[in-house]
């Protein structure tokens, strides 16, 4: 269980998606414009991560491998595998939540089904592949690295809400004011970087 | 009286190579950017310009899986059912990415060893997701085409910007060749020590968080050269 809680804490804070490797830059950068939108799409993407990396852990371990069903090492199908699953998972969650809450399906609007080509959700199921990682381990990644997201861009959605009110240069404005903004949390973050969880 | 104009029919050939054509080469360029003006194809923009190498098979893998993948989906645009458009799309680029990624490792190995999961990413790149929906699913293979070609070269350029800034900064040297810092190997004069070697190099650039600062850097120059572009919201 300790092994678990690990993995959780490194992946939210220590390796965290969005500010240390960058992924899932896209719509981190597009819909951080107001703290309520940043909100929902986080919650989507935890959700997204929580149910599809375990998945993606059961088709690489009982289909692709050599142990698995066809007894053959059929890797080199992984991407497309992969990605057919999150698209269809995506799907799903979209109709939920057009289903359940109609005011959060139509503020986010078109970043709900764009959340199938977040490179954070791609980007973790091949990470959890490199590292390795077990069933209960892998579900654990998941949530961590959606939780690290969630927090990544509720924050930067907090802070360019209230950059609108400074002065910043007209080329700069925006675009490339976000793009900074990312790289000094980046940095902010870089500070946890030599902590070792299981030594708590 | 009325006049009878003699209309000539304007025969279309299937791979002109017009002025319309030409543009759509040279605008992702410079007005229409990916990554600095359509804010697309980020995520691997940054774990891959620490060297100007990776930069460079990123940039030619990303231009070709966009050229190749749009010319694929522009000439399958009239059979492709509406609910399951995304899946072909992502189908499609899955199978061009696998392709490129294989011949990768056969062609390069160290390359592909230190690239890792980063040509998995492509697939998600939004590029070519982003061109897909824009402008292959509503115009003729060889103009898209050249359309994906055209957005994967603004995409390369960038890129290997990027990578010599901080390559150059980071480590005194581009593409292996070790300009300035200690190690240098250029500029020797008779003492044995190179006279660019006064350069420390800035450790901050090899770490992730330098190429958001650079990206910022490098937007805030293309709009101010080209004041077209001021967000103005």
């Amino acid at each position: 269980m300790g092994d678990l809680i690990n993995i959780f804490v490194k992946s939210a804070f220590i390796e965290n998606m969005a500010l240390a490797y960058f992924l899932g830059m896209c719509s981190f950068l597009a819909v951080s414009k107001s703290v309520k939108t940043a909100f929902g799409l986080g919650l989507a993407v935890i959700f997204v991560l929580g149910i599809t990396m375990p998945m993606n852990w059961a088709i690489e371990h009982f289909l692709l491998s050599e142990n698995g069903l066809f007894g053959l090492d059929l890797t080199f199908l992984r991407f497309i595998l992969f990605i057919s699953t999150i698209a269809a998972l995506v799907q799903l969650v979209e109709m939920i939540v057009e289903k359940f809450s109609p005011s959060l399906y139509n503020s986010l609007g078109i970043f709900l089904p764009l959340i199938t080509v977040n490179c954070a959700i791609l980007g973790g199921s091949l990470f959890m592949i490199a590292k390795e990682y077990n069933f209960t381990e892998s579900v654990s990644f998941g949530l961590g690295s959606g939780f690290g997201w969630f927090l990544a861009i509720v924050a930067i959605a907090a802070i360019r809400e209230k950059m609108q009110y400074s002065a910043v240069p007209p080329a700069l404005r925006g675009l490339g004011m976000a793009f900074i903004l990312t790289g000094m949390m980046g940095m902010a973050f870089m500070g946890l970087m030599g902590i070792d969880p299981a030594a708590f | 009286m009325a006049e009878v104009q003699v209309l000539e029919e304007i025969k279309e050939s299937a791979f002109s190579f017009g002025k319309e054509e030409r543009r759509l080469l040279t605008d992702p360029l410079n007005d229409n950017n990916p990554i600095t003006v359509q804010v697309l194809g980020i995520c691997s923009a940054l774990a891959v310009t620490t060297l100007v190498t990776k930069a460079v098979v990123m940039g030619i893998a990303v231009t070709l899986v966009c050229g190749f993948s749009n010319l694929i989906i522009s000439s399958l645009r009239n059979n492709i059912p509406k609910q399951v458009r995304m899946i072909v799309q992502l189908v499609i680029v899955a199978f061009l990415v696998t392709v490129v990624e294989l011949s990768l490792k056969a062609m390069n190995y160290p390359i592909w060893k230190e690239l890792s999961v980063f040509i998995g990413l492509i697939i998600t790149n939004c590029i070519i997701m982003g061109r897909l929906e824009a402008f292959a699913m509503a115009n003729k293979p060889w103009k898209s085409f050249l359309d994906g070609i055209g957005n994967g070269l603004g995409y390369a350029i960038i890129l290997v910007i990027i990578a010599v800034i901080r390559e150059l900064f980071g480590k005194g040297a581009i593409a292996g060749f070790k300009i300035i810092g200690p190690t240098s190997e250029y500029a020797l004069n008779t003492t044995e020590i190179s006279m660019l070697s006064w350069y420390a190099p800035n450790n901050l650039m090899v770490l992730f968080p330098s190429a958001m600062f650079v990206i910022g850097v490098i937007i805030w120059a293309h709009r101010a050269w080209n004041t077209k572009l001021v967000d103005i919201s």
